[in-house]
């Protein structure tokens, strides 16, 4: 079940981009902009939470959940040390799709050549 | 008169993009691109024994991976043209914007190009998310407490 919940949720948040992206003169980049920062403004309500744990890897997948993992590790160390904590938290849950973004870009990027 | 000529022959003969095939289109690739986290997060929980908390950052990395090599390889680009949305929302168009910027400076060299112009498409995702997270983080604490 939850295999039908993750592709209607993750189809759902690309059909959304696909209508931005017909109908108004935004770029790729504009869209991948905003849903980040929707995910980080449904945070606020702890939604964002909840729809991860109806779609899964739905929810997970979609640049949204990148917006939401930057909140939500800045608000877990912000428990700790009050609102500096949002400094130290921020890349606590991203690291790994940064870092492993940077690391095999640099990588491959030796090795293969542009394509036309 | 010359030019308003000229507009209405472009505009005649411009490809009308039809936008409900796009929008099924984007619909059914990035529900596909879900599924395939879902199926490869329970794949991870199942062969390394942890829970599916842990094993999101693992399913991650695959597909970052996996647009990267595709890319490289030169046949992700088409894929993107032929799904638009549904592969550039997704977690994929994150690392083939990073890829293919790398890819297009290398000519340019290891810092001044790949270096310095790496972060060109993706750059922005990152900063305006960085920010966003911090103020709605400030709005959450001063309202509910953290």
């Amino acid at each position: 079940m939850i295999y039908l919940n993750a592709f209607i949720f993750c189809g759902f948040i690309c059909l959304i981009g696909q209508i931005i992206l017909d109908n108004t003169k935004l770029t790729p980049g504009h869209v991948t902009t905003l849903f980040v920062v929707i995910g980080a403004f449904l945070d606020i309500f702890d939604i964002y939470d909840k729809i991860i744990k109806w779609a899964g890897a739905g929810a997970m997948v979609p640049i949204t959940s990148f917006g939401h993992s930057l909140i939500h590790g800045a608000l877990d160390k912000a428990s700790d040390f009050g609102i500096y904590g949002l400094f130290l938290g921020m890349f606590d849950l991203t690291s790994t799709g940064i870092v492993a973004a940077i690391v095999f870009a640099f990588l491959l990027s030796l090795f293969f050549k542009p394509h036309d | 008169m010359e030019r308003k000529k000229y507009q209405e022959i472009v505009k005649k003969y411009t490809p009308k993009e039809n936008r409900i095939y796009n929008g099924l289109i984007a619909f059914i690739t990035g529900g596909i691109v879900g599924v395939i986290g879902e199926l490869l997060l329970n794949f991870y929980a199942y062969i390394f024994h942890i829970s599916t908390k842990d094993a999101s950052s693992f399913m991650i990395v695959t597909l970052i991976f996996i647009s990267a090599f595709c890319t490289c390889l030169g046949f992700f680009d088409k894929l993107v043209n032929f799904c638009k949305a549904g592969l550039i929302v997704p977690i994929t168009g994150f690392a083939h914007a990073m890829m293919s910027a790398a890819l297009d400076y290398k000519k340019e060299g290891l810092v001044t190009g790949i270096g310095s112009n790496m972060f060109k498409l993706a750059g922005s995702v990152i900063i305006f998310g960085v920010c966003s997270a911090y103020f709605f983080g400030i709005i959450r604490i001063l309202i509910f407490g953290g």
